[in-house]
């Protein structure tokens, strides 16, 4: 498939990512809207000779994930909202014990059993921690096709490099659009030596051990400590965004994922009704760009931000907190599973134009 | 004279926090004794739950993974599927494995994961203080069954080995005590049996070891003893509930 | 001729061994604690003991060697 471009759905493209990144071990449980991933892997995993467990709970799978990760190997486990809260626990214990593991969120509208259709909702999950303790996850939102192949191969050498779990935030619409993608010859696989993996001691004097658990508190603060140093050092050099149209805008729309393809289009039409608007968006929700937007609220040019995303608003405080008043930030979301209409978008941008102050609350 | 028993060097040495007469020390060291004995110790992953034993990876020398609670199951799949060629085995209380982890062992089992499950019976939850497990016995006085645990309020006992051994993908279940001479020999077999089972790929393998927790019944270690003789041995016989046909004495190992 | 030797510092005085002991030569010392703060289980006539190992086996904490 190298050197063409290939027709294919951005479920089975996270998939074919990931044996291409050297995975070849996939644990998961069917749910919608994410199952061509399972589907895809059940088939090649076993033509190549990984493996492939259709494991009986999202809970067990997630400790499938764990086992392997612990002894040594790239491993994938890939599901929807409901079924990634419930491998919370388990993504917790590869944080505390510092695994390196990979992690698809399809997600679609909550909260509970919710719908099928896409959203946004599960940004705070995904950013936050989502489980217990004091613990970060990559965060990667992918917004094309050919971004989802790209950042998963990336999403695997992420993991290794930090010892972590790191997740792809799609949705419904980016998991079941079909785009072309220009597959590599070859991977930027990084190889990543695993001393500390459980795989028997085969010759070592020593027993490695892979555990989450410190009784001792200062052993407990001394992890935790260390943790927080790298989740900094993350933040200072793993940082992706896309930019454009920043050093003229007069408004600055904040938009991740499927989301930031309705604002682009929009952007085209305000232009030509005279506004002009600028965009942020974030390729990395942890680490989140508060740098790039920070400066961006410094702009004299920059009277008003604009967030879209397919929630009530969450990344809008990431935003917030970035922009720290310097800049009035305006919200416009939409629940349930619809997206916002590009028309709906434009209403509000002309609003803000309006009145860049009061505008956002029309 | 000559050193008939000593030490394993399948134990690190670190002295057990386990309170006195508890037969985790005993359990621990067949396991140890079996990998040095079979030469499978620097080929063995072992994977530690939560309970007492959450840190077993402290006393068995060879490599080791934590599992949340009840998943050791599922974690051991994992590593299996990963290192094919190594022996990975779960130790687990009732707690972990017949509560919170029934999904888990039993679809490991199901799935005839070639993994060995330690599942260590002693009727109460250990190290939590002594609440009502899965297999408490009727009438049993615990933290949380104070009155005793009452059938119609509570609900009955389960028999793990009876109820795995029911699955196809389960090739050897096995249940023993450790009162005696003669019954840890037993169960020392059972552990060289279902590390065979793991290595010549017939299925999944469990042995479950009837155990005493004196702390949390209340008992002398040695009273503990008789108590179990006495009142768990009724409720979970012993014996081989699967994989009594497979014979390893013999030269051609049946499957 | 047999020899049990107690590693006195390990033992939890749980009384399993003179449980188990066939000669009924094994007794919890009560007259001294270890550093845990048990009694420990000494032998009280060493020329009785048969080196079956049955103590050293029922011992959880392996305590125990045996010679023969």
């Amino acid at each position: 498939m190298a050197g063409k471009r290939v027709l294919m759905k951005g479920n089975e493209v996270i998939a074919e990512a990931a044996l291409r990144a050297g995975c070849r071990n996939y644990f998961g449980y069917p749910i919608t809207p994410q199952t061509e991933v399972m589907h895809y892997m059940a088939k090649k995993m076993v033509e190549i000779g990984g493996n492939f467990v259709q494991a009986e709970s999202e809970v067990s799978a997630i400790n499938m994930v764990y086992g392997a990760a612990a002894a040594g190997a790239r491993v994938m486990t890939s599901s929807s909202s409901p079924g990634i809260s419930l491998k919370q626990e388990g993504i917790s214990y590869i944080a505390g014990a510092e695994l390196p593991a990979v992690a698809v969120n399809i997600v679609r509208a909550g909260p509970g059993l919710g719908g099928i259709l896409p959203s946004q909702g599960d940004y705070w999950q995904a950013t936050k921690g989502g489980g217990h303790g004091d613990y970060r996850n990559i965060v990667i939102a992918p917004a094309s096709v050919q971004e989802l192949y790209e950042l998963t191969v990336e999403a695997f050498n992420l993991a290794d490099k930090y010892r972590m779990l790191a997740m792809i935030l799609g949705d419904g619409t980016l998991g079941q659009m079909m785009e072309p993608v220009l597959f590599r010859d070859e991977e930027p696989i990084e190889k990543i030596e695993k001393p500390w993996a459980a795989t028997g001691r085969g010759g070592r004097d020593f027993h490695n051990t892979v555990t989450s658990i410190y009784i001792d508190p200062d052993d407990l603060e001394a992890k935790n400590i260390e943790l927080q140093e790298k989740y900094k050092y993350i933040e200072e050099h793993e940082v992706r965004y896309e930019a454009y149209g920043l050093e003229d805008a007069e408004i600055v729309i904040t938009a991740f994922s499927t989301c930031s393809r309705i604002c682009k289009n929009v952007i085209k039409q305000a232009a030509e009704q005279g506004i002009k608007v600028g965009m942020i968006r974030p390729i990395t929700l942890w680490p989140f760009p508060t740098k790039i937007i920070s400066e961006t609220a410094d702009l004299s040019n920059v009277k008003a931000f604009l967030d879209v995303e397919l929630s009530a608003g969450q990344m809008v405080e990431d935003v917030r907190l970035a922009v720290s008043g310097r800049k009035p930030v305006h919200f416009y979301g939409r629940m349930g599973g619809n997206l916002p209409t590009q028309k709906e978008i434009l209403d509000k941008i002309i609003a803000i134009h309006n009145d860049p102050n009061e505008g956002g609350r029309v | 004279m000559a050193i008939v028993f000593q030490p394993t060097e399948g134990l690190t040495g670190k002295p057990f926090h386990y309170c006195p007469g508890c037969n985790h020390g005993i359990i621990h060291r067949i396991i140890a004794e079996s990998m040095v004995e079979m030469g499978i110790l620097e080929d063995t992953v072992s994977v530690a739950s939560v309970g007492c034993t959450y840190n077993s990876y402290d006393y068995f020398s060879c490599d080791a993974v934590q599992a949340a609670h009840g998943r050791a199951p599922a974690v051991a799949t994992g590593i299996k599927r990963t290192l094919k060629d190594k022996i990975v085995f779960t130790y687990q209380g009732d707690g972990d494995l017949a509560s919170i982890g029934t999904a888990e062992i039993i679809h490991a089992a199901a799935r005839g994961e070639k993994i060995t499950a330690f599942f260590v019976n002693n009727a109460v939850y250990g190290m939590t203080s002594g609440q009502m497990a899965p297999t408490t016995l009727l009438g049993q006085v615990t933290t949380t069954s104070p009155f005793g645990r009452d059938a119609s309020y509570q609900g009955y006992p389960i028999n793990v080995s009876e109820l795995i051994a029911q699955l196809t993908g389960a090739a050897y279940v096995e249940r023993v005590c450790l009162t005696d001479f003669k019954n840890i020999q037993n169960a020392k077999k059972a552990v060289q049996k279902a590390f065979r089972v793991q290595q010549e790929g017939l299925g999944f393998s469990m042995v479950e070891f009837l155990s005493t927790c004196p702390t949390n019944w209340g008992k002398e270690p040695v009273e503990a003893m008789e108590w179990l003789k006495e009142k768990m041995i009724p409720q979970y016989p012993l014996g081989c509930f699967k994989g009594a046909d497979i014979d390893f004495s013999k030269k051609e190992v049946q499957a | 001729m047999a020899k049990v030797t107690f590693r006195d510092d390990l033992c939890k005085g749980c009384g399993l061994c003179v449980y188990a002991c066939p000669k009924k030569i094994l007794e919890l010392d009560t007259k001294s604690l270890n550093s845990k703060g048990y009694h420990p289980a000494v032998c009280v006539d060493p020329d009785s003991c048969i080196g079956c190992t049955f103590c050293a086996v029922q011992c959880p904490d392996s305590v125990i060697t045996v010679e023969r």
